[in-house]
């Protein structure tokens, strides 16, 4: 069943994608002001809150319950991994898209407003993170240190989406669903910005299964090494 | 008697090597084994596992009552560790190191200067950094940092070695000290004519496991099985 | 935790005061930095004057991580780390006290460099405690980010390379509050106490996570 599901989400996130991408290009209007750009907001916040949500919290949470002495496994330190390095794709897409809405809107390509610039700072972070997990360290040690920057980062999140109250920038308040839930967006650009919510929900899952299974085939191979690697070790102590 | 070790099967890695390939050990406490064995048979790793500072891959470890797996906090308490490397700080004294690790271990720090007495660490010596010490008198620091905090198990990795013969003799007083008073000692030797008469059991360790034991001179001496 | 506090950062700062990288490494470093943007920016007092409060920052993110990097040093060897290990220390008390060791460097580092603000780029502080308080809090939220990311960092060789990646975007919350405190400490801005806050806030959340996970970081 798990395996069925897994296998459907690639056909379900494409075809989501591409309803998206379609309704967005093609059914949904131009925005009174801002024209045909207003089609970027299909695209770019529901990247970013994959990015800035999704990846880090998915992150943070799996790395708790690899610290946790009941839930360790080696399956929540490789999900914490997936969910840092697919939040890396989203995260450089939220930060593109942005520059392609924000060209035209405010005349540069990149100006330091405090979500742009938090969102780049969480970019690195999770360079950092994917730097740390490459060095030469045991599975298990590899594995907590990694968590342990992971719920760090995580920390950094509520600073992020404070940012837009806080520093009060150039940056768009919020777009569809307002504080007192007044609804900004309506009719279909409304309902396809909801559906892209659930288009790129589903491909980032799509994406982090995927990534995970590259990282679970990986180990296996290992684990078949183990078994080789003792036999050899213990022959070493055989008189020849 | 009470077990000190008692190791079934102990899997360790260094990375993806298996440094242990499966050791099985029994050892109560107040005895001495001495391990012997080639460069790289895990003679090192043996001694870091059972210090707690390495992971149990798999099979089942318990040292001094304390699981290795889920406790390995509680064994390193419990016990002393001399290594290559002494691993203290060099810039400080010998005086200061040991009274810093008397602290940390809740010890009367009173203990430093008559254990570094013991192994001729006076005078100038005394007041020299650490890291301007030669290997041997550094080694000596170890060994009173050992005499000092008095662990149940002393983990000994080659303890001759750099060591001039007075310190020598020394080193084998000080097991048989540890084992009457009721401490397990663990040394791991390529000095067979050195270690052997001190031990009760002697392993040789090969591919990562314990080829081989044997009796050693302290039980000849006495006259064991 | 708080008496093995105690006992980690006097063994660090006597190791300090024996070896002083810190004050001739360290310090100086700090100061050729303050030098060096006065180069890049050229000799107008009105634009060094307007920069100081990132420069001041900057010099003192910079040093903080050096300083991190000499005091993750102590432990460099595996072999002291594992002996250090064996002694039973509470690692929370060892976080602790390796944390009050730094911020006692960074706040001897902060002195220079105030110092050298007034001096070299004309800076003239209204209010001093503000900028007290903010250099206090900042000294204790850059050494708990970094002693916390550096013990993470792994050994000497790959840490002096992955420290600054690891660190410098985390405490970017500090370089932003801190700048934003100082100039409301020259008195060209009413806000200071908003920034003072953040810098609070950052210092207690990475103080308390420090506390929370170095333990888990010491088990095998």
């Amino acid at each position: 069943m798990r395996h069925t599901l897994s296998k459907l989400l690639g056909p379900i996130s494409a075809v989501l994608v591409i309803l998206t991408i379609w309704l967005g290009l093609f059914v949904t209007p131009p925005d009174v002001d801002q024209g045909e750009l207003v089609r970027l907001v299909y695209i770019h916040p529901a990247l970013a809150v994959e990015a800035l949500y999704a990846s880090v919290g998915m992150a943070a949470l799996c790395s708790a319950l690899y610290l946790w002495p009941r839930t360790r496994s080696m399956r929540m330190d490789r999900l914490a991994a997936s969910a840092i390095e697919v939040g890396v794709v989203f995260n450089i897409l939220t930060l593109v898209t942005g520059s392609i809405w924000g060209r035209p809107t405010w005349g540069v390509w990149w100006t330091w407003d405090a979500r742009l610039t938090s969102t780049a700072l969480l970019l690195v972070l999770s360079l950092g993170y994917l730097a740390l997990r490459r060095v030469p360290a045991e599975p298990h040690v590899r594995a907590r240190r990694c968590a342990i920057a992971a719920i760090v980062a995580a920390v950094n999140v509520p600073i992020i989406h404070f940012s837009v109250v806080w520093w009060q920038t150039l940056h768009q308040g919020c777009t569809a669903i307002c504080p007192g839930l007044t609804y900004k967006i309506h009719g279909s650009m409304g309902w396809t910005l909801l559906l892209s919510f659930v288009a790129f929900t589903t491909c980032f899952a799509w994406m982090v299964v995927s990534r995970y299974r590259i990282d679970v085939l990986r180990d296996s191979g290992h684990d078949g090494a183990l078994d080789d690697a003792l036999e050899a070790r213990r022959s070493e102590g055989v008189p020849s | 008697m009470a077990s000190a070790i008692h190791l079934r099967s102990a899997v360790a890695l260094t990375g993806r090597f298996p440094v242990l390939a499966g050791v099985d050990l029994d050892l109560d406490e107040g005895s001495v084994l001495v391990v012997l064995g080639a460069n790289g048979a895990g003679k090192t790793s043996l001694l870091r596992l059972l210090a707690g500072l390495l992971a149990l891959q798999s099979g089942t470890g318990e040292i001094l009552g304390c699981d290795l797996s889920s406790h390995s906090r509680h064994v390193r308490r419990r016990v002393g560790l001399l290594g290559h490397d002494v691993g203290l700080y060099d810039e400080l004294r010998p005086l200061e190191n040991l009274t810093f690790a008397l602290r940390a271990g809740r010890l009367d720090p009173a203990l430093a200067a008559p254990a570094l007495e013991r192994t001729g660490i006076t005078g100038r010596v005394a007041e020299t950094p650490l890291g301007q010490l030669s290997a041997g008198q550094r080694r000596r620091v170890g060994l009173a940092l050992l005499i000092a905090r008095r662990p149940r198990l002393w983990l000994l990795d080659e303890p001759h070695a750099s060591l001039d013969a007075p310190t020598r003799e020394l080193v084998g007083e000080l097991v048989e000290e540890a084992a009457r008073a009721g401490a397990t000692v663990v040394a791991t030797s390529h000095e067979p004519e050195l270690s052997v008469p001190m031990a009760d059991l002697v392993a040789t360790m090969a591919g990562g496991m314990i080829a081989r034991m044997d009796l050693g001179g302290r039980q000849v001496f006495e006259g064991g099985d | 935790m708080l008496r093995d506090a105690l006992l980690v950062a006097g063994r660090d700062l006597r190791i300090e005061a024996r070896s002083k990288v810190a004050l001739w490494q360290v310090v100086p470093f700090s100061v050729l930095a303050m030098i060096l943007f006065t180069f890049a920016l050229g000799p107008n007092p009105a634009a060094l004057t307007v920069s100081a409060p990132g420069f001041f920052w900057i010099a003192l993110l910079f040093a903080s991580i050096l300083a991190t990097q000499r005091s993750l040093s102590i432990e460099g060897s595996q072999a002291t780390r594992e002996s250090t290990r064996l002694l039973g220390l509470d690692p929370a008390g060892v976080f602790l006290g390796k944390v009050g060791a730094l911020v006692a460097e960074l706040v001897v580092i902060e002195t220079i460099l105030v110092g050298g603000t007034v001096l070299l780029y004309h800076v003239a502080f209204r209010n001093w405690l503000l900028l007290v308080a903010s250099c206090a809090l900042a000294a204790i939220g850059l050494a708990s980010a970094s002693v916390l990311y550096g013990s993470l960092a792994g050994g000497d060789r790959v840490r002096s390379t992955l420290l600054p990646i690891l660190v410098l975007p985390v405490v970017a919350p500090v370089l932003i509050a801190g700048s934003r405190a100082f100039v409301a400490a020259i008195g060209s801005s009413g806000d200071g106490g908003r920034w003072v806050a953040v810098l609070a806030v950052f210092a207690i959340v990475y103080s308390v996570l420090g506390i929370v996970l170095y333990g888990p970081m010491e088990e095998i």
